[in-house]
This record gives structure tokens, sequence and C-alpha cells, in this order.
């Protein structure tokens, strides 16, 4: 295996080592009502990467400790696959899978209208099926619509995308091999309707300047995949119309 | 495209609405100053005010409401009923049997098993506390004939239609008892089988098509055709 | 599995329209102002058992932080780079809220934060590990213990860890015939550190941002937003953590507010370590 330091993934045109630009997103494809026992689910891919987005609920909590008086109770699960990376994952919860988890359901806490079904819970699942970088904002952007697909009540839709920085240039929506030597990787989830970022990391290190531009960039992308989701679930209508 | 279907329109979660239309929580909301739709839906400009119809809703009982529920549990003073909603609902022992009630002689399972449809009233609900359900008005107790349908509760409307347009369409062609409660299901009573399969081909073809215009016509075209096909007077 | 969390402190009404009260005119509960950190004491060195050690107080939160380092074996696709492995506990000591038992989100979260700030800005260099290529390096254990919770716990927590490290020394070792790594009584080599890293929890309360917020202020926020800072300004490592979202430009405010705070964390790591800092803080 090459060692990652001796490729080189900008070449002297500007181009990322899989052809693309520096602000171009990888072919990106969404489709909801994938799976008959969910109330609500989508199949989200960028590029390579796939995740399947569950949602269940409102429903009863399974368990009473978890009823909350004044609100529904979000349960959040991100999962890897054993078979989504290169080397087998093991099904256990890793610790990153926890963190991813968590910060997750921190990105829907503040849009899912939860005080309209108090003592209740809704679960978001979600199955990395093959991972290819950028899986948590791929995840987000599958559960914004399996939320929508369940009607879940919500004040506007939610999608992510990954800014990174390789060889000194801000690029968008990176993959696995840029991640892995890039000098920085910012996954960015928004709802571009109402203006507010709901999850945001940045693991790597960026001048002020380059969080400032990197998170446009992702803000820029965001708006598109949020037109795209519009785009699925209206057509989901539409097909049916035509009977 | 016809005059009415340019006067409604898809809508997705977060969508602005005009600020004519009324609030319908939670499905018509308040964001920063805005009125938002929060479910997919329609919005209707046809009326003299715009209206949003949610395509899909979930089913938060109300006090007054006519629900069919499914008992889902037994316990020792009162039933468990499943009312296709997150909250259970409760049926006490002494308003079924309409009389005091002795958990030493009287088997509940008796009355109203695992598994049995009820038709009940919600008496009181609060969201703090599980709803509770009646039968003690007319109409209402255990099914014990016809069939249920369930069909995503925010159709309902569309199965009852203007007017009750929809629902006489679907009396006057099929001649069947046809009860379709807010909670999504459908209590129906035909005289055969042909007419009863029509019936629930057509209720979820209403269930399917729901958003479309010019539905109830396109039903009856549908009844009609499959009244032919299978001989059906 | 990530739950919407049930066990928070109940901050009864009155005390919360005190907390944003005195934030709207600028002001907060122990007399600061919104961009000021709690008063802070560190100091190192407190373990004599660990290879390095501090206990940090940030108001009236309180972390220790221990190294203990061993030998071991590195990462395949790291091969000539030792290991560095963070990992908190919320001992239930420090707090009523706290459960024994495994680490949860909360404390992964925060271990992963510190760990992620530390490796990506290369603070400490793992090259400088190695001791056989390939074979044989220092695996380097960060244990951050909470003794005193009351608020802002990843700021603490990078302070200690801090200066945890600089007071880290390595054992002397001899290598022996069979490969074997002997380590000896003595430690005196000092970790190779090329970066000062803090981190910095900017609270969101209403349409206020600030800094450092005590346990009160942590209930009632929207969101926080933590940013790690090296000495020489970058940023090293974002974490939005909480329930609710941030615009655009309240991020932004954030990274500003959180440098100039940067540096008061800073300066009182170049007081308690003295001539024992490695690098020289502009």
């Amino acid at each position: 295996m090459a060692k990652a330091t001796d490729v080189k993934l900008i070449d002297e045109f500007g181009r990322r080592h899989d052809g693309r630009l520096p602000e171009e997103m990888r072919p990106v494809s969404m489709r909801i009502n994938v799976l008959d026992n969910a109330d609500g689910s989508a199949l989200v891919e960028f590029g390579r990467t796939r995740v399947l987005a569950a949602v269940y609920g409102p429903r009863e909590p399974v368990q009473r400790f978890m009823i909350l008086p004044d609100r529904a109770l979000l349960r959040v699960r991100y999962h890897m696959a054993p078979f989504s990376t290169a080397e087998r994952k093991s099904p256990a919860p890793s610790r990153r899978e926890i963190e991813l988890s968590k910060v997750i359901r921190e990105a829907f806490e503040d849009i899912i209208l939860v005080k309209y079904f108090p003592r209740t819970a809704i679960d978001i699942f979600i199955e990395v099926l093959q991972a290819d970088g950028g899986t948590r904002t791929a995840a987000v952007t599958a559960a914004s619509l399996a939320l929508a697909n369940a009607g879940i009540p919500m004040k506007a839709l939610v999608a992510g995308i990954a800014v990174g920085k390789i060889e000194g240039v801000l690029v968008l929506d990176v993959d696995e091999v840029e991640d892995g030597v890039g000098e920085a990787d910012m996954p960015v989830a928004a709802a571009p309707d109402i203006g507010k970022i709901t999850l945001f990391q940045l693991n790597g290190v960026l001048t002020k300047e380059e969080v400032e531009k990197g998170l446009d960039m992702a803000l820029e992308a965001i708006k598109k995949l949020v037109e795209l989701e519009k785009q699925t679930l209206v057509e989901e209508y539409v097909t049916t119309e035509e009977v | 495209m016809s005059e009415e279907a340019k006067t409604r329109k898809l809508v997705v979660p977060g969508e602005r609405l005009p600020d004519e239309v009324e609030l319908k929580e939670p499905y018509v909301v308040e964001v920063e100053g805005a009125r938002v739709a929060t479910v997919m839906g329609v919005l209707d400009l046809h009326g003299e005010k715009p209206s949003f119809i949610p395509l899909q809703t979930v089913y938060v009982p109300k006090p007054g409401d006519v629900v069919i529920g499914m008992i889902q549990s037994i316990g020792v003073m009162n039933w468990q009923v499943d009312i296709n909603s997150p909250y259970v609902a409760v049926l006490n022992a002494q308003d079924f049997l309409g009389r005091p009630y002795n958990p030493l002689t009287d088997d509940l399972s008796q009355y109203l098993n695992i598994g049995d449809y009820v038709k009940a009233k919600v008496v009181a609900f609060d969201r703090s506390r599980s709803p509770i359900l009646t039968v003690q008005d007319k109409g209402l107790g255990k099914i014990t004939e016809g069939k249920i349908v369930e069909i995503q509760a925010a159709k309902i409307p569309r199965v009852i239609g203007k007017k009750r347009s929809m629902i006489s369409m679907l009396q006057e062609e099929l001649g069947c008892d046809i009860f379709a409660a807010v909670n999504g299901r459908i209590h129906i009573k035909c005289a055969d089988s042909e007419r009863e399969s029509i019936l629930v081909l057509a209720i979820k073809m209403i269930e399917r098509e729901a958003h479309t215009v010019g539905l109830t016509a396109r039903v009856q075209e549908y009844i009609q055709e499959l009244k032919k096909v299978k001989g059906v007077e | 599995m990530s739950l919407t969390p049930f066990r928070v402190p109940i901050v009864p009404e009155l005390r919360k329209s005190t907390i944003l009260s005195l934030i709207a005119k600028g002001l907060r509960i122990e007399e600061r102002d919104l961009y000021t950190p709690r008063l802070i004491k560190i100091e190192a060195g407190v373990v004599e058992r660990a290879e390095g050690s501090a206990q940090v107080q940030l108001g009236k939160t309180q972390v220790l932080v221990g190294v203990k380092v061993d030998v071991g074996t590195p990462f395949k696709d790291t091969p000539d780079e030792g290991v560095i492995a963070v990992n908190a506990e919320f001992v239930p000591i420090a707090s009523p809220m706290f459960e024994p038992g495994p680490p949860d989100e909360n404390a992964i979260e925060l271990a992963r934060v510190i760990d992620r700030s530390l490796r990506e800005s290369n603070a400490v260099d793992r090259k400088s590990l190695v001791i056989i290529p390939g074979q044989k390096v220092w695996v380097v254990h960060v244990d951050i213990y909470v003794l005193n919770y009351d608020g802002n716990l990843f700021d603490a927590s990078m302070l200690a860890t801090m200066a945890a490290l600089i007071d880290t020394r390595l054992p002397d070792y001899e290598e022996l015939e069979t490969g074997e790594i002997r380590l000896k009584e003595e430690k005196k080599t000092p970790l190779q550190i090329n970066k000062i890293v803090t981190t910095v929890n900017i609270a969101k309360i209403g349409d206020y941002l600030i800094v450092d917020p005590n346990l009160d202020e942590e209930t009632v926020a929207d969101t926080k937003l933590i940013v790690a800072y090296d000495h020489e300004g970058n940023v090293v490592g974002i974490q939005k953590s909480g329930a609710g979202s941030m615009t655009r430009e309240e991020i932004l405010k954030a990274i500003d507010i959180g440098s100039k705070a940067a540096r008061v964390y800073f300066k009182s790591l170049e007081e308690a370590l003295g001539e024992r800092l490695p690098v020289k803080i502009g």
C-alpha cells in the first residue's frame, strides 16, 4: 500500500484525486420510503458513501424512565455496518459512534417540534451501509428526509456536508482518501430556511479566516442539498398522481 | 392542468406559507415570525382564504373524538386500548359493563379480548395522563361484524370528503355502512365480500391519492369499472 | 444510542431569570463579565506515582488529570508515531448527577474533543515517542478525573491535560538483547511539546454568548461551542455541543471571543508552570 503522504491529492490543474474541483460535491442521490416497517425512511448516497435512516414514532417509549413530561424524547443511534469499512468494523458501538449519535441527536433537538408530543419517543436509527467519508453529514441528511417522510412535524429540513483542507486548499465533501491525509475536516449541518447551524465540528487546524470561508462553502452546498431533499419529497407524491 | 390544480400546491416541511393561513399546531406553526408548514401537505389557494391540508398527521386524542380502538392488553380494572396514537387509551371495566365491577368474579377477557375492536368516545385527555374512553353513548361498544380498514389518520377527511361527498358516493355505489373514525380506522359493513373488497380497494386509492384533484370522480369511475369486472350490480 | 437527557438539574425559574437579567447587563453571578473565565488555579505534579499530573480549579469545577506511560506497539497506519490515548471519567463523587459505570456519551465526547485537539495540532510530538521504529513506542495515557462538577468540564480538563503533559517525564529504559524494553526507576525525559493548546467553551444563552459557563448557566444555555486554539492563534478543533443551534454570525463571533479568552488560559498556564513551559507564548 502506498503511504498516504506519497499521494498527490490536488493536481496541477487544481483537480482532486477523483477529478472533482475543490467546490464540487460527489454525485448525490436521495430516496425516501425505502423501508416498509418504519414510519419514515431514506437512503442517501454521496459518491460511495451510503447511509440508511429509519424513523419510528412518536410512539410510546419502550421504557418508563424515558418519559419526559413536557416534550418527546429523541433517541438517535448512528451505527456502522460491520461490512461498511475496508477492515471489518466490530458491531459493538465504538466511542466514535457514541459521540456521533450524540451530535446527530443534537442536530435535531431544535428542529423537531418535540413539545407537541409529551411522554412519547421519536427514534432515529441510522445505519452506515458503506463508508467513504462524510458519513455523519450523510446521516443527518438521511435523517432529515426520513423525519419528513414519517410526518414528524419539524421547523425546517436539515442537510449536512463536510469541508476539508487538503494540501492547503479548502475542498467540499471530502471522501475517505482525502480525510485520511487532509489537514482538516469540518462537518457542518444546517437548516438554511431558518438560518440555523445545528451540527458543527472541526477536526484539524485552520485559521479563523479559513473557518469562515469553509463554513460559507458548506452552507452554500447545504442549500443545494435541501433543495434536492424538497424535490425528493415532492416527487414521491407526483409519481403517484400520474396513476 | 385544471383551474383547481393550479390553486393547489404541494408543500414540504419548513416551507413558508402565506400569512393568511391559519395556525394549526403542530402542522402550521410560527417560526421566526413566519407561518411555516411542518409536514408535507397541500396549500389550497382555492377558497376565500388559503388553507393548509397536512398529508401526514399524528393522531392525538381530543375529548369528544369517536375512535376505533383495539384491545392491546387487559389490566385488573381496565383495558389498555391501542387507538393508533402514541398515547395508549384506557377503557374502565365499570364503564364498559355499565355496572360496578368485581375483579374476583368478572373475567374481563370474556367481554373484550386482546385484538378485539371497540368503538368508543374519548372523555378526557390532557397529555399528562393516558386518554380515557367511554362506550356509554349511542352506537358505541364492541365491534362484532364487518371489517376494519386502517389508513393514515391524515387521510380520513378525504375519505369523508367535502360535505361528505366522498363517503356518500361510496355508500351509494356499494350500499355499505361506513364509519370513518378520526384515528385512521374505518369500519365497513357490506352486503357481500365482493362489495367489501371493492370498497377496501377504493379506500386505499383515496389514501394514496389524497393530495390530488378530481379524486371523487376518479374513485367513482374505478368502483364502477371494478363492479363491471366482478359482475356486481 | 443517544437519548435526550432526562436527568438534568432543575434550575428554578427565579434563579434562571436572575442569570438572564444579569447577562443582559453584561454581568455574571461571580462578578465577572461575559467573556472572562472564572478564577483559575493550576497545580502540576500532584500525584507522584503518575509520570505526569495536574489539578485545575476553574471556579468551583475541579479536575485532576494523571498521565501514565507504558511501552506498546504503534498503530499499523502510523508505525513511526507513539500513541496518546485520552479517557475521561465522570466519577460519582463529583456530582449528584453522575452515576457509577462506564463513561457515558458526555464523558466520551469530552475525551474525544480533547484527544482531537491535541492530535490535530500535533501538540505532543508523536514521532518523538518512538523507541524502536515500527515496533516499540511510548503509549501515553491521559486520564481525566472530574472531582467537582460546576460546569465547563471542557476548559478545566484541557488545562489540566496540558499541564499534566508538560509535567510528564518518561522513564529511562534499556534495550535488552531479546528486544525487550526494561524500564528504570529514573524518570527525567520530558515530552516534546510543540504547541500549547487550550479550549474555550462559549455558551449561547438567548441572544448572548458567554465564556466559561458555570453549571447553572450551562443548564439554561441553548447550546455551546467549544473552540480549541493553539498558542499561535490557530483554531485546532471545534465542537458544537448541546441541543440548540447557532447562526453563522454567532459561530464566527464565538471564535473571536474565544481567542481572547484563550489568552487568559495560556497566561494561567504560564504563571503556573513558569520555566517549565516548553514554548514561548506571544
